[in-house]
């Protein structure tokens, strides 16, 4: 299994480690509850080295990245990244990535999902063949990925960083010297609060990672596992390949229609369009709550009545509500919030409400 | 070291036999590994358990869980105040954290004593 510099810190941290997407990362540190309400509160610590990470640059960058995917790169300025989908020619998605220009404007830099980076590099090679002048650089190895989020990871990160923090805008990004090393950072995440990902060399990584915990020392900074990190962007609204999106879903399906812009010739735009073209869809992907105990689980059931209406997409318990709380496609009809539903567990039917997404926004 | 005066299975539950009966319930390391425990569903008292098949489940925020029975025979007495009590099984999963007490008529094969569960742990720990 592939490790992250980081491994031999999480297992002195006793971490429970699992397998995610080929590689060994932690799951938890603590109780998933309270590193989910640490984030909220003040600011978690995330190991993110899983993520795919890869560098795009030559004359024709930009123009390769308008057939990779679904977001108008001409329209991304420097330091600015955008959130984009790459699709097969049918426009069922590829996997969802973040789209970042160089700050110097030389090239652009994409984070990718773990379990679907292979699959990517290779699209990207293939599509790359129609340019003349365009180079992929899987930089995963090189470089280390690691987040901090929550309220205080401004305060916190200040002291790290010659970096004007105040001036980083959401989804911005920016390259310099962090703790001492030449590296970049932006101010994004996947847990709906403020915060900043770094994108270091991998030494830089761990001397980072130490840094962060000794400046947040006094803030309550402790290291956050995946766990805490899946119900946060659970609660947050934010897709997760796999789950709400996959290999069957469009963009449009999923309500991520932002994400894809018609103005350049991508690969699966004419199914897109062609979806667009035939009206709106059956389907929508809603937010469910239950209070009772059972926490509704991906590939549970959706009811009404004696009627499977759908599946659950994703599911947990949500220590922000304090409600389980669910993600499911359900046909329109079904879709409306305040409709009463019920998920089914070995045991029975459990009472669930149709909501809007997302189940949290945080106050800016 | 865990309790002597009982019996576990690979799967971590544990059974402690006075006379006819047997007490049942969960060990600590299984409340450890579970964490953030949210839902117990045990059976009802005259229901029958066999050794080795589930008994109950047990759900905590990252998975739900069946509890096998170390015992056969029938439920005589369930710890009703457990499910809206789930911390008692962080705090005493040994004693105030009992599931279900059984008059057996039977037990699994594949029982440890509290040293080979010890060694059981061990080696899942490396």
């Amino acid at each position: 299994m592939k490790q992250t510099v980081l491994h031999s810190v999480h297992e002195s941290l006793g971490a429970r480690m699992v397998d995610f997407a080929g590689w060994s990362m932690p799951v938890q540190y603590r109780s998933i509850i309270d590193e989910a309400k640490l984030v909220r509160e003040r600011a978690g610590l995330f190991d993110l080295g899983h993520m795919g990470r890869v560098r795009i640059c030559g004359p024709d960058a930009e123009a390769f990245l308008q057939k990779l995917q679904t977001n108008d790169a001409s329209k991304i300025a420097p330091g600015r990244i955008r959130y984009a989908m790459i699709l097969n020619a049918d426009g069922l998605t590829q996997d969802d990535i973040l789209v970042y220009r160089e700050p110097a404007d030389d090239g652009f830099f994409l984070v990718i999902n773990a379990g679907n980076s292979d699959r990517d590099l290779g699209i990207m090679r293939e599509t790359a063949k129609g340019f003349a002048n365009v180079e992929v650089i899987d930089q995963t190895e090189e470089l280390g990925m690691i987040a901090i989020q929550g309220p205080l990871s401004q305060k916190i990160t200040s002291e790290l960083t010659d970096i004007n923090l105040g001036e980083l805008k959401y989804y911005a990004w920016a390259r310099g010297n962090i703790c001492g090393f030449e590296g970049a950072m932006s101010r994004t995440g996947y847990t709906g609060e403020d915060g900043f990902e770094f994108y270091l060399s991998q030494e830089a990584t761990l001397a980072t990672w130490q840094k962060l915990l000794e400046l947040g020392a006094g803030d309550g900074l402790l290291p956050c596992g995946l766990g805490a990190r899946d119900i946060l962007r659970l609660e947050a609204g934010m897709p997760l390949y796999g789950h709400e999106i996959d290999e069957s879903t469009t963009p449009y399906d999923a309500g991520l229609d932002f994400a894809v812009k018609l103005t350049h010739d991508f690969t699966g735009r004419a199914a897109l369009e062609a979806q667009r073209a035939a009206g709106e869809t059956r389907r929508k992907l809603v937010g469910i709550t239950s209070s009772e105990r059972r926490v509704p689980r991906q590939g549970y059931s959706l009811h009404v009545g004696d009627k499977e209406i759908g599946k659950v997409c994703s599911g947990g318990a949500s220590p922000t509500l304090g409600l389980n709380i669910a993600t499911g496609y359900l046909p329109l009809e079904f879709a409306e919030p305040g409709t009463e539903i019920t998920f089914a567990t070995r045991s029975g039917q459990v009472p669930a409400t149709v909501v809007p997404l997302p189940f949290y926004k945080r106050e800016r | 070291m865990r309790p002597n005066d009982r019996k576990y299975l690979k799967s971590h539950e544990w059974s402690k036999t006075e006379g006819d009966t047997a007490t049942v319930g969960i060990s600590d390391f299984a409340v450890s590994h579970l964490s953030d425990l949210v839902f117990l569903d045990l059976p009802a008292v005259g229901s029958a358990v066999t050794a080795g098949e589930p008994f109950g489940e047990i759900e905590s925020v990252k998975a739900v869980s069946d509890i096998y029975s170390p015992v056969s025979g029938e439920v005589v007495e369930v710890n009703d105040d457990l499910p809206d009590n789930l911390d008692t099984l962080n705090s005493d999963a040994f004693e105030a954290g009992w599931m279900i007490k059984v008059k057996l008529s039977g037990e699994s094969g594949e029982l440890m004593d509290a040293a080979a569960y010890e060694e059981l742990l061990k080696a899942e720990a490396d």
